[in-house]
């Protein structure tokens, strides 16, 4: 009957979205009367795997295989799938996640669930299970109605603040049968820039868009977002233009994040881009153009040179 | 080579959502429907691939009467024939099941679709039509090509990218650079009138979720501005009034 949560490993460390699902899950289990059990699939230590009861979990399960090492969304869908039939969960929680997005389709495939993706709040469980999504780019919600026996929310960043406590979970380990279809694809190469904060997880970002004028301008970009702690994002046309890789693009054709802060740089705000980032907690605004559209939909702006400005704003956070 | 392309009509990106009917119906008033901009570019793929080695392209749209002129569109850019599954495409294990149907019938060596709808956003359709027909999905698609019955593929990750391969048959969400977007030519949209367009009724029983009401968001407060000279004060509201560094 437990609500099951996917606990998802980045280098063996729960992400930080996923702590947040996990949270989310306890709360649902204890709005249904029921435990939290998280799932984590990869190699991780026992330390890490009892931290999910920090953020509710009561227990967690652990496959191990050795095959499961590489992120596979299918070969996940399936433990999830088997976990989630052990435990009896009826509500399964993921973190949305390139990983999490290949695996929830498959898991709704497989168990006949019903699915509601960008989930932004608890569900509503007065008539029914009732839970608020994303919809239009982030241009207005929908209350979605879950009429399956099983359930499953894929969350948006930002859904709920974790509360931590200090209550390790036991682990069992887990060890489903996989299904060789499940490997039916290889994967030949991986690029990925290291070190950096990850976008879509990232609390605080650093934006930019063409009023950077070049290139070789990002580097102040790349300051700022470093004394913050915060990662970069473009606008379309700098990915376009191939200033900066797709995967750092947001907005209405990119990524449509949702971080506690984000800075707008020379970013004119059209109503595509502001799709992408319109669910951000605060929202500042850089630009020369004192009627660019993008200050409507600020709560902090600056009409200003981002040449000029983005080098006061890095000193001015080397400060604090 | 056999392709199915599937589509969706939705609110150009520019359109101001608004709802009627006690916030249940979008307010379809003043509002341009487009090809879903993902499903486009798949589309675009799929004619080039089918320039490249001759294979056929066939259009599918889970929706009502008004998703016409975005099929015929598909069908002017180089599709050459369209299925419309009359019925509302609300519930995302409902529209896999309308495409798994029709694929079950043809053996399409790939299936194509955007890497989401820009309507409900939810980008699950490939992977369910997937897991219902045993193949494997991937998504989102930035590269696709084919050698033999194996394609080469390149998806976006977290922070970067990953190249991967696997055997035909295969559903895929696609995104952009995969292909450049297709106008339609004038003989293009002289020949798509004629193209044949199968009017199919809706299979499998229940819709496993509804949509009970809308919402808009709340607009955000008067935005506090900050003069250039003394931009240093924005780092301090950040950290007192915002709270968020």
């Amino acid at each position: 009957m437990s609500v099951l949560i996917f606990a998802e490993l980045d280098e063996g460390k729960i992400r930080k979205s996923s702590q947040e699902a996990i949270f989310y899950g306890a709360k649902v289990a204890e709005m249904m009367g029921t435990s939290a059990t998280a799932i984590v699939v990869g190699a991780a230590s026992d330390t890490e795997l009892a931290s999910a009861g920090n953020f509710g979990a009561t227990k967690v399960l652990h496959a191990t295989e050795a095959k499961l090492n590489e992120a596979n969304g299918m070969a996940y869908a399936t433990v999830v799938a088997a976990a989630a039939q052990q435990e009896g969960s009826q509500v399964i929680v993921l973190a949305k996640s390139s990983l999490a997005d290949a695996m929830t389709a498959r898991l709704a495939g497989k168990l006949k669930a019903g699915l509601a993706a960008n989930v932004v709040e608890l569900p509503d469980l007065a008539n029914g299970f009732q839970v608020k999504s994303s919809i239009y780019t982030g241009k207005a919600f929908a209350y979605n109605d879950l009429k399956a026996d099983v359930k499953i929310l894929a969350i948006k960043k930002n859904t709920i603040t974790p509360e931590e406590k200090d209550a390790a979970a036991p682990v069992e380990v887990f060890t489903p049968a996989l299904n060789e279809a499940d490997f039916a694809i290889s994967v030949k190469n991986t690029e990925k820039s290291s070190g950096d904060i990850l976008l879509p997880e990232a609390d605080l970002v650093v934006s930019a868009g063409r009023g950077l004028k070049g290139p070789e301008n990002w580097g102040i970009v790349e300051d700022l977002a470093r004394a913050l702690h915060a990662a970069t994002a473009c606008s379309k046309p700098v990915s376009d233009l191939d200033w900066r890789p797709h995967s750092e693009h947001v907005g209405q054709t990119g990524l449509k994040i949702s971080p506690n802060l984000y800075i707008a740089c020379g970013i004119s705000g059209a109503i595509q881009h502001l799709a992408g980032v319109n669910s951000s907690k605060v929202i500042v605004v850089i630009n020369k153009d004192p009627d660019a559209p993008f200050f409507k939909s600020a709560d902090y702006g600056i009409v200003g040179d981002v040449l000029e400005v983005l080098p006061r704003l890095t000193k001015a956070v080397q400060a604090l | 080579m056999k392709i199915l392309v599937c589509v969706t009509s939705v609110p150009d990106t520019t359109t101001k959502i608004a709802f009627t009917d006690n916030n249940t119906k979008l307010n379809k008033a003043g509002v341009t429907f487009i090809t879903g901009p993902y499903d486009d570019y798949a589309l675009a793929r799929a004619v080039e691939l089918k320039e490249k080695t001759g294979a056929t392209i066939t259009v599918l749209n889970v929706g009502g009467v008004d998703s016409e002129p975005v099929i015929r569109k598909c069908l002017a850019i180089g599709a050459d024939d369209a299925i419309r599954v009359n019925a509302e495409p609300t519930d995302a294990y409902f529209v896999a099941e309308q495409i798994a149907a029709i694929a079950k019938e043809n053996n399409y060596n790939l299936i194509l679709m955007g890497r989401e709808s820009i309507d409900y956003n939810g980008g699950q359709v490939h992977g369910i039509v997937g897991e219902m027909l045993g193949i494997p999905s991937i998504s989102p698609v930035m590269l696709l090509d084919i050698d033999g019955d194996t394609a080469k593929i390149t998806r976006e990750i977290e922070g970067g990218k990953e190249s991967l391969e696997a055997k035909l048959p295969l559903v895929l969400g696609c995104q952009e650079p995969i292909a450049e977007w297709k106008i339609p030519n004038m003989r293009g949209i002289m020949t798509a009138r004629t193209k044949p367009l199968k009017i199919v009724e809706p299979t499998g029983t229940s819709k496993l979720t509804t949509i009970a009401s809308y919402e808009l968001p709340v607009p955000r407060g008067t935005v506090k501005m900050i003069p250039a000279d003394a931009a240093e004060t924005l780092i301090q509201l950040l950290r007192t009034e915002a709270k968020v560094i």
